[in-house]
């Protein structure tokens, strides 16, 4: 019997996750994306590798996901991540009161946190904030969000996997029964259009899967909410700077190679093609980031952004909903087979994403194959670019 | 607060498959303060769905999103459009040079990264062996002290891979087989002392000694790299391990 063929829309985190995941597994996997690798929310991610501490308290399933997945992404991605821990700090008697929950969700979610002193913790940060009244280490980290992507894409693409990049899908192609079995797309670099068949259809287009699905007739309720972060040109610290509270706004300040980026609001959006970076919301960044690290209220900007979270559900407070992933199977949703969506999730839980959707891919097609990408480190993230097939194949 | 409008015409360039190139025109309301991005983002969402063009993070982490702004290579997602453009007034935007255009904007960086790759520059390194400048002051404010350096810290590289000081570079335009600054830099930066491999691919004729010394890498680099220097200091290093070499010192030395 030849390879099943999978379909795979978006080459963010999650599809070229997947397209690594399924390949692995013996199939046949082209990723269509209608930009670049990680042009949608991936490559404007934090980039900060979560602990889980940050929803220890909030969220305990994504906490308890996100420490497994840390765990794995610093051992098979290491090339791509700063692993240099974080700190949360007790700015006043609010985060005071949070500080016995917060020791307890770590301890619920098996996340290894450390007390800190003040002195010690300014020892360790001398930019922070010198009123500092208590803090933690814990195991955080930060990533480079677009090699994340392409070291996933290059594993994918040396097990097989097929990208094609700039190719917007158009209509999904269904058979006589309903059912997916294709798609059409627009390859944008040369204005022509292509059909093109597979055994199944897998979006992986996070805060756009609402759109996507309804391409084939089919619903996901995703919630796109976006959020800006800005990014100053000094590194004031070496760790991420967490406050030391429920998750809010502008509550982290992440080193990413010379700079450090605040961030994030969150806020809800209908049109997530284009959201416009508000003068506002980056005052308040500022604001906030100023509160962890005083010396971020007079120092040079470097640029701010706008990064759409894929939050699934239907919860009345964005920072409610869980930040855990969801995979859809369309017919028990919607009646339409062939068809898989995931979405929701953060950057540091895409590889359990791919897992698990590739897992509901292997069951709808009757497919045995175990997972094998925890183990292995991931190929050179330069290997996306193979020699004589240009950056689209 | 009133925000600041301005009227700019962007010229774009286009090509698709084997056609010949053109420019678009797309007169734009614009902040001054926005980067020069937003604006070819807005080209995409509002006026021309088949706009293609590289990007990823919008802060100048990923090095996608390199062009050439008015003929000089920037990275759009910093590059205010204040900075290259006024009200009324046309910006003109196309893809970096001395790399094949895939459509549009977005060029094949194939070659790059493969090099980089095979001079196997890392894209983490430990903070102590990527040291950071103290923060300058800024209108005789400090913003913070000196930054340090933890024993055990590591950071992401500065090289971002943006290809900026390959298109700039004047040599790279003539000579194909031209190391290039972003690889002679990556092979600078872990030095060549032991490394034969490394020293024989930078002390060639299209490694070190290609390079006429124009330093438009370094006026390009949004990330302070500063190839041009790097390319300086290589020549030393490989000056020096010729002179050991000379007198039987070999590699070690």
């Amino acid at each position: 019997m030849s390879k099943p063929h999978a379909i795979l829309i978006g080459a963010g985190f999650t599809g070229c996750a997947t397209a690594y995941d399924l390949a692995l597994r013996g199939f046949d996997v082209t990723v269509l994306e209608r930009g670049d690798l990680a042009a949608g929310t991936s490559g404007r991610t934090h980039g900060l590798l979560h602990s889980g501490a940050r929803y220890c308290v909030t969220d305990q399933e994504s906490a308890v996901e996100c420490i497994d997945e840390s765990r794995i992404l610093a051992r098979i991605a290491a090339q791509c991540i700063e692993f240099n821990g974080g700190l949360f700090i007790a700015l006043d008697d609010s985060d005071l009161a949070f500080v016995d929950r917060f020791v307890e969700g770590a301890q619920t979610c098996h996340i290894p946190i450390e007390q800190i002193s003040p002195r010690k913790a300014l020892e360790m940060e001398p930019a922070i904030n010198p009123g500092v009244l208590d803090a933690y280490w814990v195991p955080d980290g930060t990533f480079d969000p677009l090699r994340l992507a392409l070291a996933f894409a290059a594993s994918a693409k040396a097990s097989g996997a097929v990208f094609k990049l700039y190719c917007q899908v158009e209509a999904m192609l269904a058979d006589g029964q309903g059912n997916l079995n294709g798609v059409r797309y627009w390859d944008r670099t040369t204005g022509q259009h292509h059909e093109l068949r597979g055994d199944i259809v897998v979006s992986a287009t996070g805060a756009w899967a609402g759109e996507l699905a309804e391409l084939a007739g089919a619903h996901v309720p995703v919630r796109p909410t976006p959020g800006v972060m800005v990014a100053f040109a000094s590194r004031f610290v070496e760790r991420a700077i967490n406050r030391l509270n429920k998750p809010g706004d502008g509550d982290i300040v992440l080193p990413q190679r010379r700079m450090v980026v605040v961030g994030t609001t969150s806020f809800e959006a209908e049109d997530v093609d284009y959201i416009p970076v508000s003068e506002e919301q980056v005052a308040e960044m500022v604001k906030r980031g100023a509160d962890l690290i005083p010396a971020l209220a007079t120092a040079p900007q470097r640029g701010a952004y706008m990064a759409s979270r894929p939050l699934v559900g239907s919860g009345t407070q964005a920072r409610s909903i869980a930040r855990t992933f969801k995979c859809f199977d369309h017919k028990e949703s919607d009646g339409i087979d062939g068809f898989v969506t995931i979405t929701g999730g953060k950057a540091t839980t895409c590889r359990a994403m791919a897992e698990a959707t590739a897992d509901m891919v292997c069951r709808k097609l009757g497919v045995s194959a175990a997972c094998q990408t925890r183990e292995r480190p991931l190929r050179s993230y330069r290997e996306f670019y193979r020699a004589g097939e240009g950056a689209r194949a | 607060m009133t925000a600041e409008v301005w009227t700019v015409t962007f010229r774009v360039f286009r090509r698709k498959g084997a056609e010949a190139p053109h420019y678009d025109f797309f007169r734009l309301e614009v902040s001054p303060d926005e980067y020069v991005l937003d604006a070819i983002e807005r080209i995409w969402a509002f006026h021309d769905r088949s706009l293609v063009y590289r990007y990823a993070c919008h802060h100048a982490t990923c090095g996608a999103c390199g062009m050439r702004v008015n003929s000089v290579e920037k990275l759009t997602c910093i590059t205010t459009i204040r900075s290259v453009a006024r009200d009324g007034g046309e910006v003109t935007v196309e893809p970096l040079r001395n790399f094949p255009v895939i459509s549009d904007l977005t060029v094949d960086m194939g070659d790059l990264y493969r090099s980089m790759e095979a001079v196997h520059y890392p894209a983490v390194s430990p903070v102590a062996a990527a040291p950071l400048p103290t923060i300058p002051a800024k209108d005789g404010i400090s913003p913070g002290g000196p930054l340090r350096e933890e024993p055990d810290a590591h950071r992401l590289n500065d090289c971002i891979e943006c290809g900026l000081c390959v298109s700039a570079c004047p040599i790279a335009t003539t000579t194909a087989g031209y190391l290039g600054p972003a690889v002679l830099a990556a092979i600078q930066f872990q030095g060549i002392s032991g490394k034969p491999a490394l020293a024989g691919l930078a002390d060639c004729e299209d490694g070190v000694w290609r390079c006429h010394s124009a330093y438009e890498c370094t006026a390009v680099c949004p990330s302070l790299v500063d190839p041009g220097w790097r390319i300086m200091d290589l020549r030393k290093q490989a000056i020096g391990r010729r002179f050991r070499r000379l007198f039987g010192r070999g590699e070690t030395a």
